[in-house]
């Protein structure tokens, strides 16, 4: 700990050099903020890739990462599975996105066809598809985690199954998400996976909160100053819907022939 | 072999029948295009003459002997300054003056009329592996390799495996190449490598061997991989600050343009020039000074109301990075100016990838069609914006609130920057 005082809020960035390839970054410096703004200490903790991962972490944030860094920070996360588990036994909330995400899960196979064993944290499975899915996301989270619509960017060849119980995070309005069942991402307790970069947290606020309000509470609740993040969020649904609109009626023209 | 010279220039070739009218035509379209406002030319140009004579990229430059420029960042500047740098020692050449890279733009380039024999080409990182066999370069100079416009182009270590397939398909192939950079250091390998020491920039993309996907270690000498060994190949030629030192013989690198990138940039020009064409190293660098703008990069533009402003290109993070640095050197008012079309990437995730901590305390003005997603982002970097979508009009505000006559700078992706600077090229 670095001199942010015991109840500091910790939120570990996991292996950025491996786990950041689309400005993942960007989510944990999003609940670092959004606490300080709203007066409750916090730290940014940088786990560096090839250190052991300490399990008194509030939040764990993973993010994308290509295919031979993906592996390796699979090789070395399998090796702090322990103190992930036990902190997540306590209450810590898990955040993981793409690469991140599909480590969550129980298995996933590589592009050149190997399986990858994960962290087994949500019961999911992930296979290379084709093509790749790449483009604006929205889902909706109404029925999940209650937050709304969710703004994205997606680029992956991910197919993710979901097990049978596995709640996934919202249902896909554009996009591909998990590309199977019209869903994207997963969750279990505190333990959150999708598909949305973006980064997705500085696109969707209320995401935000609601992952803080796990951790402070109440206080996630509290106005906070972020003079563009709505308009930000309002305008990436105004496009995405925009493009949506337009790939319906290229595909109801095919239909018809 | 470091540094061999390269051969005398080939007799003149004679086009055949085919080449000489699909370039003819090629020529038309490209002044219709010119006259009728519709570009510069050399796209459909190129592409009308490849249409007609698919041969005639390897017809064209028969007869040259052609350098290769490629890189993710500072292809245009590094093949402006080569140009110059060869000039020096009495070596003329043509080149792609726009920045047209890929195969109709390389034709276009090799269609002007000129009596150069020598062709300095920048080519698109990812078309290299399609014109290296009708182009049959004499030398190839690799820069960088980092993330760029992810969505459109794939991962960063699929590019870096073309590149290696190249050099081991062509083991004698000559290279001037970056040995700091992991990526371009494994891709050039196989080939007769010219090592250039630039000193670590951006190692973002950097983090696992390319030969092993072990972690690497770096410290003040280069990477090394702690898995197989694989490291800085010792270099010929190394550049700290702005001395580069060739082969033992130093000498100082006196650019106008400003830029930590820029030095590195003509490092690799010098170097190219002094060890394969035999130019003399301080009269080589001489001429590299002489350059003050490379295809509307550091151009000033005017803004309206009798102000101006100088316009900076960043396409991708290491970019940007860069040029963040730079400004910190660069007192004034900032304009931040973002597309996301098809060609400066759809993904704008990037912008978190880029120190924009750096601007705090400075006035700045987040612009382009993606001013709200680089507002968010300078919020949560502690810097307060003013929100323009026009970067010529946030420009003038941020021109007419500052006390003194600082200069306005712009930094625009890439469809922002053709948009502002198309009329000076």
């Amino acid at each position: 700990m670095t001199g942010a005082g015991a109840s500091a809020v910790r939120v570990g960035l996991v292996y950025p050099e491996l786990l950041g390839t689309y400005g993942d970054r960007g989510n944990a410096v999003v609940l670092v903020e959004r606490c300080r703004r709203r007066g409750v200490a916090a730290e940014l903790v940088v786990v560096p890739a090839g250190e052991a991962l300490p399990a008194g972490l509030d939040v764990y944030v993973f993010g994308g990462g290509e295919d031979d860094p993906q592996e390796a920070a699979a090789a070395g996360l399998r090796q702090g599975r322990a103190a992930l588990e036990q902190a997540v036994a306590h209450g810590a909330v898990v955040f993981a996105v793409c690469a991140g995400f599909q480590l969550c899960g129980t298995v996933y196979s590589t592009g050149d066809g190997r399986r990858v064993e994960g962290l087994g944290l949500l019961d999911a499975t992930t296979e290379a598809g084709a093509p790749r899915c790449i483009g604006e996301v929205v889902s909706d989270t109404t029925d999940t985690l209650g937050v709304g619509l969710l703004t994205g960017f997606e680029n992956h060849a991910g197919r993710t199954r979901l097990g049978r119980g596995t709640t996934p995070l919202g249902r896909v309005l554009v996009g591909a998400g998990n590309g199977v069942g019209g869903v994207d991402g997963a969750v279990r307790d505190r333990v959150v996976g999708t598909y949305l970069h973006g980064p997705v947290l500085p696109r969707n606020p209320a995401l935000a909160d609601r992952l803080l309000e796990w951790v402070i509470g109440p206080a996630a609740r509290h106005a906070v100053a972020d003079r563009w993040g709505a308009a930000l969020h309002a305008e990436r649904l105004r496009e995405a819907r925009l493009r949506g609109l337009r790939a319906w009626w290229r595909d109801r023209r095919l239909a018809r022939g | 072999m470091a540094g061999a010279e390269v051969g005398p220039p080939p007799a003149p070739a004679r086009t055949d029948l085919r080449t000489r009218c699909a370039v003819a035509a090629g020529r038309f379209a490209g002044w219709a295009s010119r006259v009728t406002g519709r570009g510069a030319g050399t796209q459909v140009g190129g592409r009308i003459m490849l249409a007609l004579a698919p041969g005639a990229l390897g017809a064209l430059a028969a007869g040259h002997r052609v350098v290769c420029v490629s890189a993710t960042n500072g292809k245009t500047t590094t093949t402006r300054l080569l140009v110059e740098a060869l000039r020096a020692g009495g070596h003329d050449a043509v080149w792609n003056t726009t920045g047209a890279n890929m195969a109709s733009g390389l034709a276009a380039a090799l269609a002007r009329p000129h009596t150069a024999r020598l062709a300095v080409l920048e080519v698109d990182e990812r078309w290299l592996a399609r014109v290296l066999d009708p182009l049959r370069p004499a030398l190839v100079v690799w820069g960088n390799l980092s993330r760029d416009q992810l969505d459109r182009f794939g991962e960063v270590h699929a590019i870096a495996r073309t590149w290696r397939a190249l050099a081991e398909a062509h083991p004698d192939l000559r290279v001037v190449a970056n040995a700091s950079d992991p990526h371009v250091a494994w891709a050039a390998e196989p080939a007769e490598v010219t090592w250039v020491d630039l000193g670590a920039a951006w190692r973002d993309d950097a983090a696992t061997c390319p030969r092993c996907g072990s972690l690497l270690r770096w410290s003040e000498a280069g990477f090394a991989c702690p898995g197989c060994r694989f490291a800085t190949p010792p270099a010929v030629a190394r550049l700290r600050g702005d001395e580069l030192v060739v082969a033992g013989t130093p000498v100082r690198v006196p650019l106008r343009m400003g830029g930590a990138w820029n030095l590195r940039n003509a490092a690799l020009a010098l170097t190219a020039a002094h060890l394969h064409f035999g130019v003399d190293l301080a009269a080589a660098a001489a001429a590299v000074g002489t350059v003050e703008a490379v295809a509307g990069r550091f151009t000033t533009i005017p803004v309206g109301a009798g102000r101006t402003a100088r316009v900076v290109l960043a396409k991708n993070p290491a970019g940007w990075t860069e040029v963040l640095h730079w400004l910190t050197t660069q007192p004034g008012p900032v304009v931040l100016a973002v597309n996301a079309h098809l060609a400066d990437g759809r993904d704008t995730s990037w912008l978190w990838d880029v120190p924009y901590e750096l601007l705090v305390g400075r006035d700045v003005a987040a612009s382009g069609e993606r001013a709200l997603d680089v507002a968010v982002r300078l919020d949560y970097a502690g810097v307060d914006p003013l929100v323009e979508r026009d970067p010529r009009r946030a420009a003038a505000v941020l021109a007419a609130r500052t006390a003194d006559q600082a200069v306005v700078t712009i930094v625009a992706s890439y469809t922002q920057f053709t948009a502002l600077t198309r009329s000076q090229w």
